[in-house]
């Protein structure tokens, strides 16, 4: 009871409040309530075009994941061919690039001074480069790299666990390949399909770092936020702030609030049906050689970003590929105190986020789940809330909640602290490390703990011995996502970083703005090295564990 | 009524039909989930050693009864009192039962050897004292040198018996057993229950063991409590229940039978003839107290197959036709529906009667002990 309390206060403190505040301080001016900054907002004629451009950019974004992430997935879940392996692991890779690497490497290769453009121009002999990578087409290009592995993953999760006397049972009931598609599978699937299409918008909705360095003119609410704070319009800044979490709500409400959390439940129990090889030679070959033309279109943006972290400051002019290379960006991450300060910053922020949402999940997961205390369901709704709301908002919500110090209200200042970071990791982490150690908790049998104190056990031992060693696998997928978009973060980092606290990616903004790309790149790689390593640490550790 | 059924006084278990001061006993232990009444004051006494089976179908309250005894639920009402202390409010870690779980509850992350070793830790044993006591615990069960195997790499029979080796090294004062051979393929059930039976009387431990099943509930326990609805029934040996059932749910639950409504035509002091159909038989009045069947009171009569006699449709005091024919080992049951309707299964011979042939009914010679009276019409 005193636990339930605590955790729900102290998760209305640290999620709600904030979003409560800002949604107050949007309408309250010095003269009392006032719809201004709203009346305002709803003036503005590029107010409008960003919000229609959120909307659009995010449908477009999941009917393109869709697409390339859906015939993917069938075919690497059905059909064998060499190679069948390695490939299905490539194909998830874009999920583990933090977002501003992603764009970085997109940037590198494909803006306009970017290897392509040099190459098109060289081959053409053209004055100018050839394109400018830049506005909706290509923030779409960049949604579809990173985002495509939604449906991918979740459909490929759903296919894993079909029960193939299913379709069995289709094909003795007379239907043939197509009918069995469209009554059996499409439906079993429909649970995946509408999770990935959720999680998509809400990614693409949310997204900051494609729209903010690919944008050009062409405004999202995200990039629109960011820039009225900049301007010193706080009010307006709340106004758009409250309109975006809005449209992030409906959104959720439209596509049904829970189906994410069923995501890939479509089948029962059961085997996989074991993957056919393709019966033609000559199409096998075809369909292997497109699955390795693919992995290498997917390769290419961080093998571009590897190569350019070699390339020494100002070297890389007119030439089509770069003259010079040198290992000096990588020393002087290390060597030079005011470069290795933003990697440490971000280690340790991420490390504590990570270790704060793992205690926090955990109180969650006994009190939620074991004890069934009261207040579990808005425990839990707490915890989800994060996901739905983009990390622009809580930055706003943030800065907004705590610039004040009046304690009487809960508010203190802690902008300009090297705690506000970490916090607002801390809050964007919640849904991902609590989803994951609230469905450990869920699995695991609650006959193990009564085994545990029918044994003597106390609550101390049992928790130690059997709890939490059953949960690793849990606790390790819950740190490791929490771990890795704290260390990448820059959607909140933009609005709430100091100098002192600056973190990796705001470095690589800087390194960028200062034309030294070969050190935005070995950044670049270096979060990138490092989000994968933990991955794949983490995911031994679950092996192991299981 | 239900509510006016005598409990057998608490505190005193009855063993070889005398009464001995009870070792573990629940007083109107009683547990509501919402609006359920899951167990309803619910009362009996077991001696030290005893082997009690709570036998019942599903939704009985037999688990739950399990439960608040492990004490993993907490009772509404009534006392659990075990060698004269009250345990009703201790937690699960002090009462110190050992339990099998239905699904075995091992610790899937920890070897054989650590699974057995984990109560015997709790209460302080090391070194080499622990390890003795498990490798002697894993011999109890047929498993010695199995200390480093993995769990997951078990058999299920291996399982169950790792289960309670973990549940006996600690040598707890009742073991409590969910379930216990509902995971076992068949063959292997009836295998197993001889040797639990076995293993449970060498151990001389105060046992009480969950199950749906009437036979594993006979071959197991002493006595076995017979639960409906959170309540119980009856609690007897199994020869109690089935020769004298106190309701007509414990008749029809318990072995085979068919029931009949009848009225009653004379009661000569407890000898009671009562009417069914054309034809009148001499029953014998349920183990009930205060029921005294009158002269045209509706009753329920339940026939034991073994009660009844195939015979030529002349000579049968009831006639009917053969509905069904079932082969059982030693005998065939034949179900026959009566010329008034009803059904009646009855034992017979192989090959005494066909499907769709006319026969007759009588009683047969111990027919007297298989036939049984409730108040009431057949619901």
């Amino acid at each position: 009871m005193v636990g339930a309390v605590l955790l729900g206060g102290g998760l209305t403190w640290l999620v709600a409040y904030p979003l409560g505040i800002v949604l107050l301080e949007s309408v309250g001016g010095p003269g009392g309530w006032t719809p201004d900054a709203f009346r305002e907002l709803l003036g503005r004629r590029n107010e409008w075009a960003a919000l229609w451009g959120s909307l659009w950019i995010s449908l477009a974004t999941v009917a393109l994941g869709a697409a390339i992430g859906v015939p993917l997935a069938f075919l690497f879940a059905r059909c064998e061919f060499p190679g069948r392996r390695v490939l299905g692991g490539l194909v998830a890779l874009p999920a583990v690039l933090p977002p501003l690497v992603g764009v970085l490497a997109f940037l590198f290769l494909f803006g306009e001074t970017g290897f392509l453009a040099r190459l098109v121009q060289a081959a053409l002999g053209l004055q100018d480069p050839p394109w400018r990578f830049q506005g909706a087409g290509a923030i779409l290009l960049v949604h579809a790299y990173s985002m495509y592995v939604y449906f991918y993953l979740f459909v490929r999760a759903a296919l894993a666990r079909f029960d193939p006397s299913m379709l069995e049972a289709a094909q003795s009931l007379g239907a043939g390949r197509w009918r069995t598609l469209r009554r059996v599978t499409l439906p079993l699937l429909r649970p995946a399909l509408t999770g990935a299409a959720l999680l998509t918008f809400m990614a693409s909705l949310a997204s900051f770092s494609a729209p903010y360095l690919f944008g050009g003119g062409f405004r999202v609410m995200t990039t629109q936020i960011v820039a009225t704070r900049l301007n010193g319009d706080d009010r307006l800044a709340m106004a758009e702030t409250v309109t975006l979490t809005a449209l992030a709500l409906v959104a959720l409400w439209l596509l049904g609030g829970g189906t994410a959390a069923d995501a890939g439940r479509g089948g029962a129990k059961g085997v996989a049906p074991a993957a056919r090889r393709i019966a033609s030679r000559p199409l096998r070959i075809a369909v292997a050689g497109l699955g390795w033309a693919f992995a290498i279109v997917l390769l290419l943006p961080p093998l571009t970003l590897v190569l350019l972290s070699f390339v020494p400051v100002g070297t890389w002019t007119v030439e089509t590929v770069p003259p010079a290379y040198t290992t000096g960006n990588y020393l002087s991450l290390l060597r030079e105190p005011e470069r290795a300060r933003p990697l440490l910053n971000s280690l340790w922020m991420a490390t504590a986020a990570a270790a704060a949402a793992v205690a926090l999940s955990l109180a969650a997961g006994v009190l939620v789940v074991r004890r069934r205390a009261p207040g579990r369901r808005l425990i839990e709704g707490l915890l989800a809330l994060p996901w739905a709301v983009p990390g622009t908002v809580f930055a706003i919500a943030l800065a907004t909640a705590f610039s004040v110090h009046s304690p009487a209200t809960g508010r203190t200042v802690l902008v300009g602290t090297v705690w506000i970071l970490p916090m607002a990791y801390l809050i964007r982490n919640l849904p991902l490390t609590g989803r994951a150690v609230l469905a450990g908790f869920r699995q695991l049998d609650p006959a193990l703990e009564e085994a545990a104190a029918s044994l003597g056990a106390g609550r101390w031992r049992t928790l130690r011995r059997v709890t939490l060693p059953l949960l690793r696998p849990s606790i390790a997928a819950g740190a490791t996502l929490a771990f890795v978009t704290g260390l990448g973060d820059f959607v909140t980092s933009i609005v709430l970083y100091t100098f002192d606290t600056r973190p990796i990616s705001l470095e690589i903004l800087a390194s960028l703005r200062q034309a030294d790309i070969g050190v935005a790149a070995a950044y670049g790689v270096v979060l990138m090295v490092v989000s994968g390593l933990v991955f794949v640490l983490g995911a031994e550790r679950r092996a192991a564990a299981g | 009524m239900a509510t006016d059924r005598t409990a057998p006084p608490a505190g005193n278990a009855i063993v070889g039909g005398s009464r001995v001061p009870a070792y573990l006993s629940l007083e109107g232990l009683t547990k509501r989930f919402g609006d359920v009444l899951a167990v309803d004051g619910l009362s009996f006494g077991m001696a030290r050693g005893e082997i009690l089976a709570l036998l019942g179908p599903s939704g009985s309250g037999k688990t739950t009864t399990l439960r608040l005894l492990a004490g993993f639920e907490r009772a509404d009402a009534g006392r659990i009192v075990v060698d004269g202390v009250d345990l009703t409010r201790s937690d699960p870690v002090a009462r110190r039962f050992g339990m099998v779980f239905q699904h075995y509850a091992l610790f899937p992350h920890l070897d054989v050897g650590e699974n057995v070793a984990f109560g015997l830790e709790s209460l302080g044993v090391h070194g080499e004292e622990l390890r003795k006591r498990v490798a002697a615990a894993l011999a109890m069960v047929d498993l010695t040198g199995f200390e480093r195997r993995r769990v997951t790499e078990l058999s299920g029979g291996q399982q169950q018996r790792v289960a309670l080796a973990r549940a006996l090294a600690p040598e707890p004062r009742v073991l409590l057993l969910d379930e216990p051979l509902s995971n076992l393929d068949p063959a292997l059930r009836e295998r197993t229950r001889r040797e639990l039976r076995k293993l449970i009387r060498r151990v001389g431990i105060t046992t009480v063991i969950v199950t749906h099943e009437q036979e594993e509930a006979f071959d197991l326990a002493d006595r076995v409590a017979l639960l409906r609805d959170g309540r119980l029934e009856q609690l007897g040996t199994p020869a109690e229940l089935y020769d004298a059932p106190a309701t007509a749910f414990v008749a029809r639950f318990v072995g085979r039978s068919s029931a009949v409504s009848g009225l009653v035509v004379a009661n000569d002091q407890g000898a009671i003839r009562v009417r069914v159909e054309e034809l009148e038989w001499a029953g014998r009045g349920a183990a009930r107290e205060g029921w005294v069947p009158r002269p045209g009171d509706p009753v329920q009569v339940i026939f034991r197959p073994e009660a009844l006699w195939l015979t030529d449709p002349a000579s049968g005091i009831l006639q009917g036709t053969v509905v069904d024919r079932r082969f059982r080992g030693d005998g065939t049951i034949v179900t026959v529906r009566t010329d008034g309707g009803a059904l009646l299964e009855v034992a017979a011979q192989h090959g005494a009667a066909e499907e769709g042939q006319r026969v007759g009914i009588a009683p047969s010679r111990r027919g007297r002990r298989g036939v049984h009276l409730f108040p009431g019409p057949v619901s």
